[in-house]
């Protein structure tokens, strides 16, 4: 085995891998090839989704990638005692990567690359399919990309479920001097972590798609605005953007065309609201995060005035296999009015936490039990939190919900960004609705008065209600307030702030009444 | 109608106190380089925090004469946003988070033992000045929590003791550091 070539061993450099030890686990494989005499290439490569199995080691063999997780440290020469650099059988070990339960019947398209590439690797980013995308949208005029885009059915992938294709020409039927494209990566929902994934994972698939929306619109400079909490893909974006102008996929005269596109990284301050279009905007102009009034819509005065095409992480990362593969293929995925496919988080109390990528169709009940393999406690699952800080609280009796937008809103909840967060029993709904209006009046801007004020009155409200003090009237003035909150905010934080706390009481009321105990929750 | 004696209010103006001139060079020096920007306040701002470890109120003048901005434009920006300190304070930052996804893990009790270890609330910097626990809303590790930020170091499934061995190792890192 000593003349052959150097065994590829892959160790994810995803944040969520590193937090549980990667760095150590890298640096123990490297030492103990060393040590060894054995040739080895190292690939920090992004993370597979299977969080609960970080840091999950790969080997390529002739036969494929061989997973072993979680490998830690101290487990590393064991691990080459056992042969792992030909993929021998060890108690740690998976089998093939590819076969994986959690992974065979997933339907990557947006992460098709993540965990398998080399995040830093222009080379790899583009012998595994990268810039096809842009190649195809260079060929077409700006009309026709978005069609290509709205063909497609992709829709928001932030929370709001926006057709993609018709924001994006109204910027680009719109007339002005500059134009810009701006990536919402101010991934601040609770349960969510695709953004940070991706863009610690794939980035250039980012850069590829914000590209092909600056030939599609006429903009010619974006923004990507990330929030301080992701310093790592913050470093895997900055690398990213240097190898791509490097080789002339950004800057002037992208790829001999003609066309240019610049592209920059801002970095937010903790400012949930910022996740917020318009908030967003303002905080890339340098001013308070405060939202504006609509309209006028951002597509015709967004930026520093200007036509701005604004979409998330996973919508722009969405776009270049769409310009690959085509609308029809694309659209193929999925269930009635949203198509495609949507990667989903599952968080919280989940005994496989991670990433899954699936059409839109498939049941919470499935990627609970199936994908999930129920809570990490081993306790019941009691409620589950989609979409977010102000996505509902469902019961049980929901959990065969479809994922898909309208289904979601039919309960009176919403999709969001994907965020499932897991709770067992041991939760009191209780503090979690108190939570979810103190969040809120924490996060509001203060820009309106039912946001700004009334989450402040209903974590009053709700301290009242839990004390027993007048019960009933106080559940009747929540919601009331809920109502004021719902029809009176100018944005989603003040708007949606009701969907938990009025969800929690609804389905949870047993967790309202406290009849011995007067005292107010933890 | 019988006359009160007059009541004169004292008002003095509460000097600011004013930058060192070591402090003063570093934020002149961050306006420079980046005040050509669009919109640069923010990452100057970043810029204030990353050499200086806080915005010191002293310095929001300096910015605002740099950035032909008022003082309240200035202000009203940096005291937005959690992220920008205006107090000195802690060798390390310890960001914990306090989201839903770390709450179903048991994020609740872990930030009750970090107040308690560290005798100190949210905002607070211990006796020592070696850590300094922010509150934070997700960090994008929810299904590996409960989660917490350790100066530009994600951590996850922070049990309470192995809260304990990362303050215990920051302080000892800190001491050479200190001396």
């Amino acid at each position: 085995m000593s003349a052959a070539a150097p065994v590829k061993v892959y160790v994810p450099r995803d944040a969520a891998a590193l937090s549980v030890g990667a760095e150590a686990t890298a640096q123990a494989i490297g030492a103990e090839a060393q040590r060894r005499g054995v040739p080895l290439e190292l690939i920090r490569n992004g993370s597979r989704g299977l969080l609960s199995f970080e840091p999950l080691v790969e080997v390529a063999t002739p036969a494929g990638r061989v997973a072993y997780g979680p490998v830690a440290a101290h487990a590393v020469a064991d691990l080459f005692d056992a042969g792992f650099l030909h993929g021998r059988p060890h108690p740690l070990a998976h089998g093939r990567t590819e076969e994986m339960a959690y992974l065979k019947d997933q339907e990557r398209l947006t992460f098709a690359r993540v965990g398998i590439t080399d995040p830093r690797s222009l080379a790899d980013y583009v012998a595994h399919g990268g810039y096809r995308g842009l190649r195809a949208a260079l060929e077409l005029q700006p009309a026709a990309i978005v069609a290509a885009v709205t063909a497609s059915g992709l829709r928001g992938r932030g929370g709001a479920a926006f057709p993609a294709g018709i924001k994006w020409q109204t910027v680009a039927r719109a007339s002005a001097v500059q134009k810009y494209v701006v990536c919402n990566a101010d991934e601040g929902d609770s349960g969510t972590f695709s953004d940070r994934m991706l863009m610690e994972g794939d980035p250039f698939v980012l850069i590829e798609g914000m590209s092909i929306a600056g030939l599609a619109c006429g903009a010619t400079r974006g923004y990507i605005y990330l929030r301080w909490e992701y310093p790592q893909a913050h470093a895997a974006l900055a690398a990213a953007i240097a190898a791509a102008r490097a080789a002339h996929y950004l800057g002037e005269d992208i790829q001999g065309s003609g066309k240019s596109f610049e592209l920059e990284v801002r970095v937010g301050a903790g400012a949930y609201i910022c996740g917020e279009e318009t908030a967003l905007l303002e905080s890339l102009e340098g001013k308070r995060g405060q939202v504006r009034f609509k309209p006028p819509l951002p597509a015709l005065a967004g930026l520093f005035g200007q036509p701005t095409v604004i979409n998330n992480v996973i919508t722009f990362a969405s776009v270049p296999i769409i310009l690959e593969q085509g609308a029809e293929f694309y659209q193929h995925f999925g269930m009635g009015r949203s198509r495609g496919t949507l990667p989903l988080q599952l968080a919280g109390n989940i005994k496989r936490g991670g990433l899954v990528e699936k059409a839109f169709g498939v049941t919470l009940r499935e990627l609970l039990y199936d994908y999930g393999g129920g809570s990490l406690s081993g306790r019941p699952i009691r409620a589950v939190q989609v979409g977010g800080p102000l996505g509902a609280y469902l019961p049980e009796s929901q959990f065969d919900t479809p994922i898909d937008y309208e289904a979601f809103a039919a309960i009176g909840g919403m999709l969001g960004h994907g965020g499932v967060v897991v709770f067992d029993d041991s939760v009191d709904m209780a503090s979690q609705a108190r939570y979810a209006m103190q969040f809120c009046a924490i996060e509001s801007c203060g820009k309106c008065t039912p946001c700004r004020i009334g989450s402040t009155r209903g974590v009053e409200v709700i301290e009242r209600l839990l004390a027993g003090e007048d019960a009933p009237r106080q559940e009747t003035l929540l919601r009331d307030l809920c109502e004021t909150l719902t029809y009176g905010s100018l944005c989603a934080l003040g708007g949606l702030t009701p969907y938990p706390v009025l969800s929690a009481l609804n389905h949870f009321p047993e967790d309202f009444v406290k009849p011995e105990r007067s005292s107010a929750s933890a | 109608m019988t006359s009160t004696p007059r009541r004169v209010i004292p008002l003095s103006v509460e000097r600011e106190p004013s930058l060192s001139a070591a402090e003063h060079s570093a934020v002149v020096e961050v306006c420079g380089r980046l005040a050509g920007l669009d919109g640069a306040l923010l990452p100057i701002l970043h810029g204030v925090q990353r050499a200086l470890g806080y915005v010191p109120a002293a310095a929001v003048p300096v910015l605002a004469r740099q950035l032909n901005l008022s003082v309240a434009e200035v202000h009203g920006v940096v005291s937005f946003y959690h992220y920008f300190r205006t107090t000195r304070g802690g060798r390390h930052v310890v960001h914990l988070c306090r989201a839903e996804a770390c709450q179903a893990l048991g994020g609740r009790q872990l930030e009750a033992h970090a107040k308690r270890v560290l005798g100190i609330e949210f905002h607070g910097t211990t006796a020592d000045g070696a850590i300094r626990l922010e509150p934070v809303y997700c960090l994008g590790n929810c299904a590996l929590g409960p989660a917490l930020l350790l100066d530009e170091q994600l951590q996850g499934r922070v049990t309470a003791a192995r809260f304990d061995a990362l303050m215990q190792g920051c302080r000892s890192a800190a001491e050479p550091e200190a001396s």
